[in-house]
């Protein structure tokens, strides 16, 4: 499959201004499907954005955000050309990871 | 006697009345089916309304009416949210069925750039025959099962479709057939019938009050509604095709949904496509 993370960063010299989509059900473990029974949880637990080596962001998340969520943020630094490294782990384990070279 | 002549006397006025009203009506309007007349006063009913807003802008929906809502759509657009379904869809459309066969024999130009033909009148089977039923019929013929018409695989492949026709003029046709116009015929009632306990019709909402607010919401115009479909609905975490937006209207005005893909809604999509023709497809959108 597909990667589930989209990024796109780009540098305006001063700043990296970083936009990303994550295709994940985001269960929170209190909702019931149409039998009645509840969808267990099953969501993100942190994810990080890394540059350079370091941790230019990173969010833990609970049952509370919504499907598929969507972020955007910006650090400072940050070249054109450089990669910019995006993970996440939810609370099943599951993880994945993807690189994005800064525009 | 007095009381009974003056009945008859009113009675008399009244009928004469009548008369000279129905003579004032250009002869037949009232009867007369005619498609082109209603497009051309349908698609000047929204220009006139909203001389601001530019004619090809009507296929976004509530964008189109509010300066706000437009400017966090275009943001959400670099980033939209029914990429991943776009995705599953292009997948779908070119994998073959257990036969070998693909979506692409069932369709003209191999299903690319064809969303503004739909849906159109098939002749032999005397019915409307809309995207989503030609999409299942396909997997039919080929024998798989059929999709559910609401979401998910319907609207992934809907999504496809419609993004490789982005821009493309719709274009619906009527054939000079009786019950081609009689089908576009009770569409349009459909559209104007009130309907459920709140005792709304499409038209209430849809072509009366555009751009007000409906709770929290800003109604869409009916003008071009159809062409950005599929949608993702925020509301709903997902995609929706147009037999789930007709579904879901009718259950929240109180009203008792037909089954998708029922006679009557895809008479109403002939009849709410073929008046919005010329504007282009914009779908698949993103809706709050």
């Amino acid at each position: 499959m597909a990667s589930t993370i989209r990024v796109r960063a780009t540098s305006s010299g001063e700043t990296t201004e970083v936009q990303a989509l994550i295709q994940h059900p985001m269960d929170s473990g209190f909702i019931k499907d149409a039998k009645g029974e509840i969808i267990p949880a099953h969501f993100i637990q942190q994810l990080t954005f890394e540059y350079d080596g370091k941790n230019v962001f990173t969010a833990d998340w609970g049952g509370g955000v919504s499907k598929d969520p969507y972020v955007k943020f910006a650090f400072k630094g940050g070249k054109k050309g450089d990669e910019l490294k995006v993970s996440w782990v939810d609370n099943k384990g599951a993880t994945d990871t993807t690189t994005a070279k800064i525009q | 006697m007095k009381l009974r002549s003056a009945i008859y006397l009113a009675s008399a006025t009244l009928a004469f009345a009548a008369l000279t009203f129905a003579s004032t009506l250009p002869s037949g309007a009232a009867d007369k089916i005619d498609p082109v007349a209603d497009a051309k006063a349908f698609q000047k009913f929204f220009t006139d309304k909203f001389p601001k807003v530019k004619y090809e802008d009507f296929v976004n929906g509530p964008y189109s009416m509010n300066e706000d809502l437009h400017r966090q759509w275009q943001e959400k657009e670099q980033f939209p949210p029914y990429e991943f379904s776009l995705e599953m869809g292009k997948e779908m459309f070119s994998k073959p069925f257990k036969n070998g066969k693909t979506y692409e024999d069932c369709f003209p130009n191999k299903g690319i750039g064809i969303r503004q033909n739909y849906p159109y009148f098939d002749e032999k089977e005397g019915k409307v025959i809309t995207l989503e039923l030609a999409l299942n019929r396909c997997r039919e013929a080929n024998g798989e099962p059929p999709y559910s018409y609401v979401k998910d695989e319907m609207a992934a492949l809907t999504a496809y479709m419609a993004f490789t026709s982005r821009g493309k003029p719709m274009d619906i046709k009527i054939p000079d057939d009786p019950r081609a116009l009689a089908a576009y015929e009770n569409g349009k009632e459909y559209f104007y019938t009130r309907r459920g306990q709140l005792n709304f019709s499409c038209a209430t909402c849809h072509v009366q009050s555009p751009g007000e607010r409906i709770r929290a919401e800003i109604l869409a115009p009916a003008l071009g509604i159809v062409n950005a479909m599929p949608i993702y609905r925020s509301e709903w975490s997902g995609m929706g095709t147009t037999s789930r937006r007709f579904t879901t209207c009718n259950s929240q005005i109180r009203g008792v949904p037909l089954s998708p893909q029922d006679d009557e809604y895809r008479n109403v999509e002939y009849f709410l496509s073929y008046v919005s023709n010329g504007l282009p497809i914009s779908g698949p959108g993103a809706r709050p």
